[in-house]
């Protein structure tokens, strides 16, 4: 049986699946039910500076782009920080912490932008004993109108500045919960380490629009007429994340800063992605709002029986292994040449690969063959795009076969073999490196 | 035989004869009909649309559904096929569009276009908005004789173009089989009629009634006072079964269905206890199911071929059999037994096929019955139409490939004419067809001189 249990920072867990901080994580009660079901911890819901309590919407705060049986695809909310006062949080952690020793719990927090502020919630929230705190610099709506979350998030200088702060105010390990509303995750995630921040958590909700409501004509959800923008997560965001995970794992200035992953995980496949990406834990806050907290259990032993299988014993003997083979456009390889083929014996005939590639691409499948309707690869036009294996409704029915070295590609004419790349091609003009 | 025939009317009543009447294939709901529209592959060159006699663009208007836009999708169906409401019902789409559905290849389980195409013509009913108007006037008109799918068919494409239409229909309503004939757990809620009023929503249509041909004018006469003439009478006569068929209780399947459609009261039709259907298509299973449903308590379908070679398929045998009949195949009548002039029983003998042939093993057996229906086949009346000069053949009208007849300016479709398909939405193909024809007869150069 594989070892699930993680030390991400100093901070220990029994397995990497934690609630992001979020209303899952909004309560005792919600997230003593999260320990129950077996989740390996929590960031509690983002806590504020001490005084009147937060005012949420009374309207609708969530909205979802579905799929046609309803599933959620894609979830958007515009809610603020926690709306229940600081004292009644902190001693809910506390005593949670008390009673589950080995989960790990960790404090999310968001206060204006000054020293004291800052210092002021961090003496109290060591009070608690929690694991360490997350500083939410990511939140896009609401609360960045009021100069916080995603508005610290995109000024990488103050995510430095606040970073340091809290190291010099708190022995506790700190993570920076990034925003994806800038434009290259890769500055906000420098500014993190540059302060001294133990580790980055990513990402937070992307700011959206869910759709329009075309009777009110108003952005949806509809809030006594009007709408505003919300952030954006679930399942629909997950590539986003993933790139921006894989961004900061490659990135030289800041390979090693421990990442928690966070965005669209739904599944353990989901989770082992974020793993091989880098990630030493991932945060979950949609799929457990859609289907409540026993979908760790699939999770967990979705994970073990993948890494027994594939012989891994500990989250570290996978963790990161696909880092290296994020590239650069420029270093792929361009003698490299695949052919689109498809298995007759699986071909439905639903004729969409032809349609695809007819209109939209190199116009490489048939539809006709001597006079019956049958779709096969032409390799003279094939230009190995993948969009008919994209758009083929079964598994395995379109595959993308290399041509061995020595073939020839009946596109081009040209012997497969070699490996160069755009930086040796001799069409590059700027080419530097020799063939 | 001394036993005495037990048939009576009312034996079920109230909830138990709605529930037997309610719509074989309930409606979709919204969120059923988004999930059912979801499974469609949007295929090019879709199989199943190449499967519809009338053509529907099948991947389109499950597109329409599943963006919300049924309205859309109700005019892309009526576009192709005006009866498209009805034949959502009726069609056999095990055998058409949903057999070459290619999920059907891929999973054994269609994308069930049939109950689609009823969520969205219900759509469009419930709405009632009207998607045709009558075409500018041509000065041109057009007699149609009969007013079932094919004549109505041919009338309605015809007022789109802008002729004017007479139709001709022999019974007090119009709707043909539709009305008269269909299973009526498949018509619910007066569809047939409903449809038909949309349908004659474009203007332009003149609908007769009580109007028979033969009886009350000859082709003839038709042609001196028309342009053109679109023959769909249908099959207005049913063999019998030739057995000395005077006895009480032997009845005509389609004559009892048309009864059973048009009762207003469904518990005042008198069923026996135990009853005997002698046939093996559509007819035969309708009225078993029917019979079965108002209340007989044994119901058997003897037919003289094997299961496999019933017209009716495997699907409409299954509602049979589900719904409590017994089908025997293999079995053909001899005799008829009666008392006091009352059909009792009836012997039938066992066959098999040697060289192609079926040939009676010897074996008999009898089977009681209170009522025996005969369901096997249609056929057509051919008076008034020799006459004309329509050359018949096999006792069905002989059409070319646009529906003409051997007579000029005389079309035909629907049941009526040689190698029909006995199915509404055939019947439906042709008449719209034939409307192109004489379209294209009549606004061409020559038209057709009125000899
Ligand atoms: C019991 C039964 C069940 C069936 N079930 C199905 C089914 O489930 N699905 C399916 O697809 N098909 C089914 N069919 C077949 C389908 O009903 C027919 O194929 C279709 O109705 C043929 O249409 P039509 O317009 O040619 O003829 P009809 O519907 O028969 O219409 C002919 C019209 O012409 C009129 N007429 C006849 N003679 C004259 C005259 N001399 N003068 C004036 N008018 C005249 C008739 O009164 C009638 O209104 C069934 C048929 C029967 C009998
Ligand atoms: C309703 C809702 C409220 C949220 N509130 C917070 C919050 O208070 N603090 C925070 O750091 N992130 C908050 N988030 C963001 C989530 O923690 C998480 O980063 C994001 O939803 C992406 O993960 P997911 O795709 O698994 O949902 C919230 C998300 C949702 C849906
Ligand atoms: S891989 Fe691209 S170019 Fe080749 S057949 Fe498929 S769609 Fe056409």
């Amino acid at each position: 049986m594989a070892d699930l249990s993680i030390n991400f920072c100093g901070v220990k867990a029994p397995n990497p699946f934690w609630l992001a901080s979020a209303p899952p994580t909004d309560k005792a009660y919600n997230v003593i039910r999260a320990f129950k079901a077996g989740w390996g911890g929590v960031v509690w819901k983002t806590l504020g500076e001490d005084g009147p309590p937060i005012v949420n919407v009374s309207g609708p705060r969530y909205g979802a782009w579905h799929s046609q049986d309803r599933r959620v695809m894609g979830f958007n909310n515009i809610e603020l920080i926690t709306d229940r006062t600081l004292e009644v949080n902190l001693q809910e952690i506390k005593q949670v912490k008390r009673d589950f020793p080995d989960r790990a719990l960790i404090t999310s927090l968001m206060v204006p932008c000054t020293e004291d502020a800052w210092k002021a919630i961090l003496k109290r929230v060591e009070d608690t004993e929690c694991d360490g705190v997350e500083l939410n610099f990511g939140c896009p709506h609401g609360m960045s109108e009021r100069g916080m979350g995603s508005a610290v998030g995109q000024v990488p200088e103050y995510i430095e500045m606040v970073a340091r702060w809290c190291k010099s105010h708190t022995r506790m390990p700190v993570f920076v919960k990034l925003t994806p509303n800038i434009t290259d995750i890769r500055w906000p995630a420098r500014a993190a380490k540059r302060g001294g921040a133990d580790a980055v958590s990513l990402i937070n909700t992307i700011s959206s629009i869910m759709k329009v409501d075309l009777d009110r004509m108003s952005p949806w959800p509809v809030v006594d007429g009007e709408g505003s923008h919300g952030g954006y997560c679930g399942p629909a965001v997950k590539p986003i994340a993933l790139n921006m995970v894989g961004e900061i794992a490659r990135d030289p200035e800041t390979a090693g800063l421990p990442i928690s992953g966070i965005g669209g995980i739904e599944t353990w496949r989901d989770a082992a992605e974020y793993i091989a990406l880098g990630c030493g834990s991932v945060q979950v806050c949609t799929a457990a709002m859609v289907y409540g907290f026993r979908i760790v259990e699939e999770m967990i032993s979705g994970l073990s029986n993948w890494m027994d299988e594939k012989g891994y014993r500990g989250i570290e003997d996978f963790r990161g292994l696909a880092v290296p083979r994020i590239k650069n456009w420029e270093n792929l390889n361009l003698d490299y040449a695949v052919k689109a083929s498809i298995d007759q014996d699986l071909c439905i005939k639903c004729g969409r690969c032809h349609i695809a590639c007819e209109d939209t691409s190199h116009q490489a499948i048939t539809q006709m063959v001597d006079g019956v309707r049958k779709f096969t690869v032409m390799e003279e036009e094939c230009v190995g795009c993948n969009l008919c294996a994209v758009v083929c409704p079964v598994d395995d029915c379109i595959t993308m076969v290399p041509l061995a070295d020595g073939a020839v590609d009946k596109r081009t004419g040209r012997v497969i073999g070699g490996r160069r790349t755009w930086l040796q091609h001799p069409n590059n003009p700027m080419a530097k490196e020799p063939a | 035989m001394s036993r005495q025939p037990d048939i009576a009317a009312g034996r079920l009543t109230g909830a138990d004869l709605d529930r037997n009447f309610a719509d074989l294939a309930p409606p979709l709901t919204k969120l059923e009909a988004r999930v059912a529209a979801e499974r469609c592959l949007y295929c090019y060159g879709a199989p199943c649309q190449t499967a519809c006699p009338t053509s529907i663009d099948i991947p389109l208007f499950i597109r329409q559904i599943a963006t919300g836009n049924p309205l859309g999708a109700a005019r892309t169906i009526l576009d192709a096929n005006i009866f498209g409401a009805m034949c959502a019902r009726v069609c056999p789409t095990e055998t058409l569009c949903e057999e070459a559905c290619v999920r059907e290849a891929a999973e054994g389980k269609p994308v069930e276009i049939g109950r689609l195409q009823r969520h969205a013509t219900d759509a469009l009913m419930a709405d009632g908005r009207q998607f045709y108007r009558r075409g500018a006037a041509t000065g041109r008109n057009v007699a149609v004789v009969g007013a079932g799918p094919a004549g109505l068919a041919c009338a309605h494409k015809l007022a789109t173009l802008g002729h004017a239409v007479t139709v001709l229909e022999a019974r007090a309503k119009a709707g043909g089989l539709n009305e008269y004939g269909l299973a009526a757990y498949k018509a619910t809620n007066a569809i047939a009629a409903r449809e038909i009023d949309y349908i004659l929503g474009v203007g332009g249509i003149c609908v007769s009634t009580g109007k028979a041909l033969g009886r009350d004018f000859s082709l003839g006469e038709l042609r001196e006072s028309h342009d053109a003439v679109f023959l769909a009478i249908g099959l207005g006569d049913t063999n019998p079964l030739g057995l000395g068929d005077g006895l009480s209780g032997v009845i005509d399947a389609v004559d009892f269905i048309a009864e059973l459609r048009q009762a207003s009261d469904k518990a005042s039709l008198p069923v026996g206890r135990k009853v005997v259907v002698i046939g093996g298509g559509m007819t035969a299973i309708d009225i078993a199911t029917q019979v079965k449903r108002l209340g007989a308590e044994d119901v058997t379908i003897a037919y003289r071929r094997t299961r496999a070679e019933m017209g009716a398929s495997g699907y409409e045998q299954d509602v049979a059999l589900a719904s409590g009949v017994a089908i025997r195949a293999s079995l053909m009548p001899k005799r008829l037994v009666g008392a006091d002039g009352a059909v009792v029983a009836i012997e039938l003998e066992r066959t098999r096929t040697e060289a192609g042939k079926l040939v009676g093993t010897g074996e008999l057996e009898t089977l009681a019955c209170d009522q025996l229906f005969i369901a096997i086949g249609q056929s057509l009346v051919t008076a008034g139409l020799v006459e004309a000069g329509i050359r018949l053949e096999k006792g069905r009208v002989v059409v070319d490939a646009e529906g003409r007849t051997s007579a000029p300016g005389i079309w035909a479709g629907g049941d009526c004419v040689l190698g029909g398909k006995d199915l509404t939405v055939a019947a439906v193909e042709d008449g719209k067809q034939a409307a192109l024809s004489i379209d294209r007869a009549l606004s061409g150069a020559g038209a057709i001189a009125a000899e």
